[in-house]
């Protein structure tokens, strides 16, 4: 009834949530023993930057949206400077594709009938 | 009730398009009127989807007919002698039934988020106008057993969709959305309207079933297929075809955006009725498969790779919607390629590719209402711009986590377990495909990790209000609650609703000609 099968695998959400609870409480259980010793507001709780004092301006240190992924963007700019070049805006590039496809889609219809 | 049961195929469509007409009348009694009048239209509407769709599940997906015009028609002899009845069929299947619930919860949920999100906008009239004749125009294409209302319905969607996309006339990116649209729905339009007509020029018929019947496969079947497949993949959005997509979602008003995903995903539909009922798997099955395939790896993998670049946060997810369209057609091409070696797991991957139109409906639904909640708090679509709300909107940011984590395909969420069956299938076919398939899911969900640290991690904005009015959080959470039910009880809706949605694709060809001609 809540799980599903693909006659190759199987997959039940329930007992994956149980399991997913019962680490769940086990991890909490296991911080619950840890040291007490924790205090807000001192240095404990302070971001170690190498030893440097923190920024006060907290605002500027949040990591914008075109900042993520940079290394990731930049390894892959071949793939994107391609991609980016597909995606010109003109209608008559969007139409040309269209036209494309289908003769690629005809040729192959033909070929395997 | 089995009045009302009999009569839901038509009044699905017959209401909304009579309340896309009356709305401007109701309008002009003042704005409370108008979205009393919309909102009942909309419940009205999803009543009898609810009512079509318990009806034909009721019967394990077979096939109900509705005849407008009686069920003889009434005949007009050709030259040739031969009389050909003059009526209107709407054949509604287990697939047709699903598809009628999947557009009726975004209809539904769009209004109600449009109430509160269009209130302080002008031009709410027009608005819900379009939206009800876009509704309608959508179960039209569902529900109809005729190839020429078929494209008539899917010309309706088309004028509705451009006016929704270019609605707000004041941006110039909305208006030249609006065009590019308008002009490609248009050669889409143009090239099934070229099928039919060739179609209709061989058979001397319209209705998919008798069509389905006599259909030879000769080079004209073969265009005609070709026109069909490549016209409907344009305006589902598959890649390369897709790039008037990010356009048109992203500048389409936000409830809008979740709308047009259900007016794609009608339009996958029309290019899974047309493959399976009507041309029945007997025209290069496999090679129909592979191009479905190649197109849906493209899709999924150009899709979420355009979403990481993205700073818009409109335009990001509508390139993921783009993605999720090629989890769909890879669920189905892989079904149609294994169909004759392991129909078994073709049978998984079509389940897998079918259930994800739901599931993608209810989570980009929801991904598409919380960016509109977030341009409207900070007055920005651009990501770099924003931060920190989820100081002010935490609700908000639980249910972008859902949507988020759903899309992606995390368990247990509904995304998961129609990609599962999408996974198992086609590495079952080729581990290649598996492996693309899961590494996009992987990509998306750097994708959304992006937008949650840009939008709602970091240090609190000044400016920034509280939590969105509860007219546009209700919505939300329904569509949240569809993302989770369906995700913890997969087995369930597969067994209910999925499976004999994928049944009437798979073996109902045969029931499906035998209602409207007899014999089956």
């Amino acid at each position: 009834m809540n799980g599903i099968s693909s006659g190759f695998g199987a997959w039940n959400p329930i007992a994956w949530a149980l399991l997913f609870i019962g680490i769940l409480v086990v991890g909490f259980f296991v911080r619950s023993r840890g040291n007490a010793g924790y205090k807000r507001g001192t240095g404990q709780t302070k971001v170690f930057l190498s030893g440097n004092e923190e920024p006060d301006a907290s605002a500027a240190l949040h990591v914008r949206g075109r900042h993520l992924y940079w290394g990731m963007v930049e390894g892959l700019s071949g793939y994107y400077r391609r991609v980016k070049e597909l995606h010109t805006g003109v209608l008559s590039d969007y139409a040309a594709w269209f036209v494309g496809v289908l003769a690629v889609v005809f040729v192959i219809l033909v070929l395997v009938r | 009730m089995t009045a009302l049961t009999n009569h839901a195929p038509v009044l699905l469509i017959a209401i909304p398009l009579l309340g896309a007409f009356a709305v401007p009348l109701i309008g002009k009694l003042g704005r409370q009127a108008r979205n009393t009048f919309v909102g009942l239209i909309a419940l009205i509407t999803a009543a009898f989807a609810g009512l079509l769709a318990a009806h034909i599940f009721g019967q394990a997906g077979a096939p109900s007919l509705y005849v407008l015009g009686g069920h003889q028609g009434f005949g007009i002899p050709l030259p040739s002698g031969l009389s050909v009845p003059i009526r209107i069929i709407l054949e509604v299947d287990g697939m047709g039934a699903f598809m009628a619930l999947i557009t009726a919860l975004i209809m539904l949920t769009g209004a109600f988020f449009s109430f509160s999100y269009w209130k302080e906008r002008s031009g709410g009239t027009l608005f819900y106008s379009l939206l009800m004749l876009l509704t309608a125009g959508i179960f039209g294409m569902e529900l109809t057993g005729d190839m020429f209302n078929f494209f008539v319905f899917l010309e309706i969607t088309s004028i509705a969709a451009c006016g929704l996309i270019g609605f707000r006339v004041w941006l110039k990116t909305s208006q030249e959305a609006g065009f590019k649209v308008m002009a490609l729905y248009t050669l889409s339009g143009l090239f099934v309207l070229l099928a039919v007509g060739l179609l209709y020029g061989q058979y001397g018929g319209l209705n998919i079933a008798y069509l389905a019947s006599a259909l030879t496969g000769s080079t004209i079947d073969i265009v005609a297929l070709g026109l069909l497949l490549t016209g409907l993949a344009l305006k589902a959005g598959a890649v390369p075809l897709h790039m008037w997509a990010p356009d048109a979602y992203g500048e389409a008003p936000a409830p809008m955006s979740a709308v047009l995903v259900a007016n794609s995903q009608a339009s996958l539909y029309g290019l899974f009725r047309i493959l399976f009922t009507l041309f029945g798997l007997t025209i290069s099955v496999g090679a129909l498969g592979w191009i479905l395939i190649v197109l849906a790896l493209l899709t999924i993998f150009v899709g979420v790779t355009m979403a990481l670049i993205q700073n818009d946060i409109k335009r990001l997810i509508a390139y993921s919607a783009v993605s999720q369209i090629g989890y769909m057609l890879l669920g189905v091409g892989v079904g149609l390629a294994v169909s004759a070696a392991k129909p078994d797991f073709g049978f998984v991957a079509m389940q897998g590719g079918i259930f994800h139109m739901l599931n993608d409906a209810a989570c980009i639904g929801l991904l598409f209402f919380v960016s509109g909640v977030i341009i409207r708090a900070t007055g920005t679509r651009d990501l770099n711009r924003m931060g920190g709300l989820a100081h002010s909107m935490k609700w908000t940011s639980v249910l972008f986590i859902i949507g988020a984590f759903a899309l992606a395909g995390v368990p247990p969420f509904n995304g998961f377990a129609s990609k599962f069956l999408i996974y198992e299938a086609s590495f079952k076919l080729s581990p290649f495909l598996a492996v693309i398939a899961i590494l996009s899911s992987i990509l998306l969900l750097a994708v959304f990790v992006k937008v949650f640290q840009a939008a709602f991690l970091g240090a609190k904005q000044e400016g920034i209000g509280g939590e969105v009015p509860m007219g546009m959080m209700v919505p939300m959470v329904a569509l949240a609650l569809v993302v989770i039910v369906f995700g913890l009880f997969p087995g369930f809706f597969v067994d209910k609703i999925v499976t004999p949605a994928a049944n009437a694709l798979w073996y109902g060809r045969d029931a499906y000609i035998g209602l409207v001609l007899g014999g089956g």
